[in-house]
């Protein structure tokens, strides 16, 4: 197989050319080192993705790609459903709308000191976590079908938030055209214990502190300044999600052929928009995303109740709630004429500028935050959404600083009793019923969050607003 | 190493599961004990419950496909772990029982949970030195 090798065309700003199969260019979006650094299936993946039908302008890559699945993670593609376009169950990625959230607590670092290790305990007790843990909620068959019809929206409904959250959450809390009956039983099934729970791997739970602020005018306007206690939440849609990915990710494999497409890795698994398959997972995905919405919802009740019991005069509002696991139906302007697209964004966030209708009130001024995890150690990101992010990969952005330690290498080289002393005298402590889960997640294992931020805010996809660092972390 | 046996391989944000057999049921069985492998020490799973699986696919590759996210399946709604299983494959469709017991954390100490077996580097094939290979990444 050739080696392919983007060129640099500006100083974060990467292209390969057309070639072979491929419909339109790959564009990818990184420093110099980050694409030294990158595993070269990226550049063969994008390369795929920019071969399959209906794509419109680009397939793009985030500064945080790495080798996915069919896509990369952090891989970004939109297409036309009157061209041929597709959607992809590997596109959208097996935890379908996984996502951040973040609450503002309007605490000060030195608030939160005296309390911070029975806040860790009280959360760790409160937050369902890891392997084998089970939701409260128990859903019935009639409960579920709401809860995937309405997201948040249901959830809150059920007593679980306030009205004012929703506004603050995409979609306004919950995904229109979700279909219910296009998620099988078994994937009910796996959601029926997991309702309200946080799962594990890199899914966390953090307490953090705004420890620089970089844009004044739009932290202010997302009512963030240094030393400001937060909380993120990080998880998707849990088995629910997995399982609607895994029946797709078969069915579209098997499909293709029919449809006449021809995937140049089985892992692309794709279905035309307009198809049986395409409709019945567009249906699905997007009660995937209610469910995650919803799940992230009840993860902010329990959370709210934890800080009531320690800390009663606290309000927890939520700044916002974002996916980076997603396809979306949504107007773009190509070549100088709307379009009606559906742009896939696996390990990528949207990144909606200034002005943008679908952003709220509050947040149309500045543009949508893009919340960004970095890992247990290196602290995490919140970024504001450009106008110039809507030419340049459909208001896209990065999600995360990606693996740069397989799970493995990890577990070789550190262990997970060290990993939480060693953070433990850096004032962060580490809640996790599993050692070996927190060796895996090692600070260490990650690229440097830093790096990739400053790559997303120099290439114009996303501009920096604040640093958190973490001071207690849930982890599953 | 001598066969029946199991190994990770590497992916840059997952793992990848592979089992080696003298039979494609042998591989199949590996395979399954290299996925617990991920989630614990397959030494701390007592085979005390007995789950019969059955899966069919179009070819042996989904079959392993199919297989390894029926484990997924039963480990996620019967909040169980696996520690020995028995295959017999025929004609592209898989019997078998998984062994097994309830995930008990302290005990466990389970490190991730699975979302599911992927079809990146899925094969099935019977090697040049005869043994048979079965091997997919597992998204967790």
């Amino acid at each position: 197989m050739t080696v392919i090798t983007p060129t640099q065309i500006s100083e974060n700003t990467w292209r390969i050319e057309p070639r072979g199969e491929m419909r339109v260019p790959a564009i990818l979006y990184a420093d110099h080192e980050l694409i030294e650094a990158m595993d070269h299936k990226v550049f063969e993946q994008v390369s795929n993705v920019a071969a399959l039908p209906g794509i419109v302008q680009a397939a793009y890559a985030m500064p945080d790609a790495h080798w996915g699945y069919g896509f990369p993670i952090g891989g970004v593609a939109a297409f036309d459903p009157d061209e041929g376009g597709v959607i992809s169950a590997g596109g959208v990625g097996f935890d379908i709308s996984c996502g951040v959230r973040t609450l503002h607590t309007s605490l000060s670092l030195e608030r939160i000191q005296p309390v911070k290790k029975r806040l860790a305990d009280e959360l760790s007790r409160s937050i369902p976590a890891g392997v084998g843990s089970t939701g409260r909620i128990h859903l019935s068959a009639k409960q579920m079908r709401d809860m995937l019809q309405r997201g948040a929206r249901w959830a809150v409904e059920q007593g679980y938030g306030e009205e004012a959250d929703l506004e603050r959450t995409e979609e306004h809390g919950y995904m229109a055209g979700a279909d219910p009956t296009m998620v099988s039983d078994r994937a009910k099934q796996r959601q029926m214990n997991e309702m309200g729970t946080l799962g594990s791997g890199n899914h966390y739970l953090e307490v953090q502190v705004v420890t620089d602020v970089y844009d004044e005018t739009v932290a202010a306007g997302f009512s963030l300044k240094e030393g400001d206690v937060v909380v993120s939440i990080h998880c998707g849609s849990r088995g629910l999600g997995h399982q609607i990915g895994t029946e797709f990710l078969q069915s579209m494999a098997l499909s293709a052929g029919r449809y006449g497409i021809r995937l140049p890795d089985r892992e692309l698994a794709c279905a035309p928009l307009q198809s049986d398959v395409g409709r019945r997972y567009l249906g699905a995905m997007r009660a995937g995303i209610n469910c995650a919405l919803a799940n992230r919802q009840i993860l902010t009740h329990l959370t709210r109740q934890v800080f009531e019991a320690v800390l009663p005069e606290v309000d927890l509002l939520l700044l916002y709630d974002v996916s980076h696991n997603t396809c979306k139906e949504e107007s773009h302007e190509v070549d100088g004429h709307r379009r009606r697209l559906f742009v896939h964004r696996k390990g990528a966030t949207r990144a909606l500028g200034p002005g943008h209708r679908d952003l709220p009130m509050g947040l149309r001024e500045v543009g949508q935050p893009v919340l960004i995890g970095g890992s247990m150690g290196t602290g995490s990101y919140i970024l504001a959404g450009t106008k110039e992010s809507e030419t340049l990969a459909f208001s896209s952005s990065c999600h995360g600083a990606g693996r740069a330690m397989s799970r493995r290498a990890a577990t070789k080289r550190w262990r997970g009793g060290d990993v939480v002393k060693e953070l433990e005298t850096r004032g962060i402590l580490i809640r996790s019923p599993s050692l070996r889960g927190v060796a895996e997640e090692a600070p260490q294992a990650y690229k440097d969050v830093n790096r990739v931020v400053d790559a997303a805010d120099r290439a114009g996809l996303s501009k920096k607003v604040a640093r958190l660092e973490p001071l207690v972390c849930i982890k599953g | 190493m001598d066969a029946p046996y199991w190994e990770h391989f590497h992916h840059e944000a997952d793992i990848g599961v592979r089992g080696v057999g003298r039979t494609l049921a042998e591989a199949f069985e590996q395979s399954a004990s290299a996925m617990t492998a991920v989630i614990t020490e397959l030494e701390r799973v007592r085979p005390l419950i007995e789950v019969p699986v059955a899966v069919e696919a179009p070819d042996v590759e989904y079959l392993l496909f199919q297989w390894l996210n029926e484990l997924v399946f039963l480990m996620a709604t019967r909040r169980m772990l696996f520690g020995r299983y028995r295959v017999d494959i025929a004609h592209r469709r898989l019997t078998g029982t998984a062994w097994g017991e309830p995930v008990e954390r302290p005990r466990h100490r389970p490190a991730v949970e699975i979302k599911g077996a992927t079809l990146t580097a899925l094969e099935v094939r019977r090697r040049d030195d005869g043994l048979w290979l079965a091997q997919c990444v597992v998204d967790v």
